[in-house]
């Protein structure tokens, strides 16, 4: 489904990205772990070409990225991808925010927007804030109403970058859930986050990244119990110390 | 003191009469010169924030072109300047439908649209970029990530400076005169020229600015109220409906 090779990408004369050969199936989930400024946000928001590499290549659905005549829009009309920050639209209600790409993007009829809307809300656990503004609900609330904005596309892929972090201990669990649910849908997702928990139940790999670069991958249970890289295991002992 | 005050002047011979034809032409000019004025500024404070090198500088070499000569200069650039460099059979045809109408107009419309693309572009800078992005990953186009997102969030964190800018456009529609263009100010005038009133001649004047500015500013708080964002700091929250 995504296929990274030898992909490399500066900042200036910051390498951020080093030699990346990666490949995710359709279904799998995938969670990016490692300390911050390690390139793990970059190297997902590389697949919907947010950012631009310098060198290598990225497959997604078997279309290289890098070619010209490549449909960015229709591209990234079938990755949804969900910030740190929500980043809802904040001058439109939920529902708005949740039909806007359908109906613009896809030329869906607003009915039809809306019905999917409706379901999608239902799905996240807040049906009856279709009305509401971003700004009237709680964070956990506005990271479920990303989620269901990212899905109204009917993606074949999800990107998370970061989506508990800035959420208070408590709403973080409601987002997770969704996340879950998504999971066992089949839907093929890349997880950035410092969620061990969620990395343990329901990751299929677990890559963990430092200085631009995969250190580690792993199934799970191998790369908790059994890290190889000393690096991974002082990462590790870091945030699982408490 | 040997003024003797007679306010009768603004309502015998003519003079109501010109007032209004005055307060029209005032409101003709403003609103054209606005429309113009919010198009070009939008469109080029727009093209300002966008990665497009060339795009970027032509809508700086507009704005810096534009605010950094006088009003006053402009008016007289395209009502005397301009119109010779035309062919003949236009320039015969906008000296019939009122030539000093247009350029004057059109000065208006393209000074204040150069200070309303600096507006806008502080409204949009001031817009977070991961929003932006967030528009373009689920599939809208840079176009319409600003005209859904960006550009609606731009225009209500600017209502009250575009307030200051739309009440100068108004009160710089005076300039007009120069070019003999019959707006309010030319009417007072010819008022106080007919009567050797200028106090009384002025004073309305005075007055049907100020109350032409209120209304307007009356308005845009109206409009600041009914597309407040809610959440944002000191703004009349909109009720969920």
């Amino acid at each position: 489904m995504v296929k990274f090779q030898h992909v490399n990408k500066w900042y200036g004369s910051l390498h951020v990205l080093r030699e990346i050969n990666l490949r995710i199936a359709k279904g799998e989930v995938v969670v990016v772990c490692g300390p911050s400024g390690s390139g793990k946000s970059t190297l997902i928001r590389c697949i919907n070409r947010l950012e631009p590499i310098q060198a290598g290549e990225i497959f997604v659905d078997g279309k290289p990225l890098s070619d010209p005549t490549l449909d960015l829009r229709a591209l990234r009309a079938e990755i949804g991808f969900v910030f740190q920050q929500f980043n809802l639209y904040p001058h439109l209600t939920v529902r708005e925010n949740l039909t806007l790409a359908p109906m613009k993007v896809r030329k869906v009829s607003r009915g039809e927007a809306e019905a999917i809307a409706a379901k999608l809300l239902e799905r996240v656990g807040i049906p009856d804030k279709s009305n509401a503004y971003p700004a009237n609900l709680s964070g956990g609330q506005q990271q479920r109403v990303a989620i269901a904005r990212a899905l109204a596309m009917q993606p074949k892929i999800m990107l998370f970058d970061e989506p508990t972090s800035a959420l208070d201990p408590e709403m973080i669990n409601e987002v997770l859930e969704v996340m879950t649910g998504l999971a066992k849908e089949g839907m093929t997702m890349v997880v950035v986050t410092h969620e061990m928990g969620f990395a343990r139940r329901v990751a299929h790999r677990v890559l963990f990244m430092d200085e631009g670069q995969i250190i580690e991958e792993g199934a799970p249970q191998t790369f908790f119990e059994t890290p190889g890289s000393p690096r991974t295991r002082q990462f590790l002992s870091k945030i699982l110390s408490h | 003191m040997t003024y003797k005050f007679d306010w009768s002047v603004l309502w015998t011979g003519q003079s109501g009469q010109w007032l209004l034809q005055g307060v029209i032409t005032t409101l003709e000019i403003s609103v054209l010169a606005w429309l113009l004025a919010g198009a070009l500024g939008i469109l080029s404070g727009a093209l300002r924030t966008l990665p497009f090198p060339p795009l970027r500088v032509l809508a700086a070499f507009y704005v810096e072109f534009f605010r950094n000569v006088p009003l006053l200069v402009w008016m007289f650039f395209w009502y005397f300047a301009v119109p010779p460099l035309l062919p003949t059979p236009l320039q015969d045809w906008l000296f019939n439908h009122g030539a000093e109408f247009w350029a004057g107009m059109f000065a208006l419309g393209v000074y204040h649209g150069a200070r309303f693309s600096e507006v806008i572009r502080s409204g949009i800078q001031s817009i977070s970029k991961t929003q932006f992005e967030a528009a373009l990953s689920t599939g809208l186009t840079t176009a319409q990530a600003y005209r859904f997102v960006i550009i609606p969030i731009a225009l209500r964190l600017i209502i009250p400076p575009l307030t200051n800018e739309s009440l100068n456009l108004l009160k710089n529609s005076s300039v007009a005169l120069t070019i003999s263009v019959a707006e309010l100010t030319f009417q007072t005038r010819q008022i106080e020229t007919y009567t050797a009133k200028a106090f009384e001649a002025l004073t309305a004047g005075t007055v049907i600015y100020l109350a032409l500015c209120l209304s307007i500013a009356f308005v845009m708080a109206q409009v600041e109220r009914r597309f407040a964002i809610p959440g944002l700091i000191a703004r009349v929250a909109r009720p969920e409906h």
